[in-house]
């Protein structure tokens, strides 16, 4: 199974790499980008065809190391994997 | 009192917080690897400034996985000193021994200067040496300084006294042009809620001998090894 893991930083928290980005964009020309924001994107690939054990462990992931609960969130897509 | 310095791979300030302590105070202090796990000779451990494991994924999170770290947290539960600088400060958040965490700097540089930070609570086993609002002029160099915790976690903060330094002027005045990182409320140092674990972002150990601009840090390390 694959998992794709998006981390983000919680609602409210100052994003400055997403300030400069959005800036930057405004240069650009793209004056009705706002609020951009600048999270991560893990992939992975996990041994086992049990969804819900996969779901569980993917969770128990972010929490102990993927993602930091004090300034941010995560969320993840599990899909079939064909290798 | 026997100190041990922790090298993660990727520290770079191991070298620094030996020579503060071995060299300059004259403090029994040697390195320790951090696959070791037998702390028990020791009276006090650093967490000494770095990239440790290249800053992958956040600062600090890789390290506290190493098997040094479960040893330190017993270490700290037992009530003896631990001193996290700079990214041994990043361990120590991430780890939990203590509370917020460090994020990117506000401007997105990497901060490498002397600043100064005013001390808060001089009431602290780190800091009984210095006078309560004494200003210190410490060296910085992170990426990664700038302090967050949620409303109620500043409030835990203030009732228990737990922030030790604050970013200031060289007269000790709060303002935010002071302030290196855009850490919350101009915090520099946090201690837990015990009293025997200290994390900062400047480095005490860089501010040893006037030759080198300051040596202000001195003040930290007499307070804990005296």
């Amino acid at each position: 199974m694959k998992a794709v893991i998006k981390v983000s930083l919680k609602k409210g928290i100052l994003d400055p790499q997403g300030k400069t980005v959005n800036n930057a964009l405004h240069h650009l020309g793209f004056n009705t980008f706002r609020n951009v924001r600048i999270g991560k994107l893990i992939e992975l690939h996990i041994n086992g065809k049990n969804k819900e054990e996969a779901a569980q462990k993917i969770e128990d992931a972010c929490k102990k190391l993927l993602a930091n609960p004090v300034i941010e969130d995560f969320t993840y897509e599990l899909f079939e994997d064909k290798d | 009192m026997k100190v041990a310095v922790v090298v993660f791979p990727g520290s770079n300030c191991d070298h620094d917080m030996l020579y503060a302590l071995k060299h300059v105070l004259r403090k029994d202090a040697e390195f320790i690897w951090h696959q070791d796990a037998d702390l028990t000779s020791y009276d006090m451990i650093a967490l000494p400034g770095g990239f440790s494991y290249g800053d992958y994924l956040r600062a600090g999170a890789i390290a506290r996985f190493s098997s040094i770290m479960r040893e330190v947290r017993n270490f700290a539960g037992r009530g003896k000193p631990v001193l996290g600088v700079c990214n041994g400060f990043q361990i120590l958040t991430e780890c939990g021994l203590l509370p917020g965490a460090l994020m990117r700097n506000e401007n997105l540089r990497f901060a490498c200067k002397h600043i100064y930070i005013r001390t808060e609570n001089a009431s602290t086993q780190f800091t009984r040496t210095l006078k309560p609002g004494q200003v210190l002029k410490i060296p910085i160099a992170h990426g990664e300084g700038n302090y967050y915790i949620d409303d109620d976690g500043l409030r835990k903060l203030y009732d228990n006294q737990q922030i030790v330094f604050k970013y200031c002027s060289p007269e000790g005045n709060l303002h935010d042009q002071f302030n290196p990182n855009g850490s919350l409320d101009h915090i520099a140092g946090i201690i837990n809620e015990k009293g025997n674990v200290l994390g900062m972002m400047p480095h005490p150990e860089r501010a040893m001998e006037l030759l080198l601009g300051s040596d202000d840090g001195q003040y930290i390390f007499k307070s804990i090894c005296s």
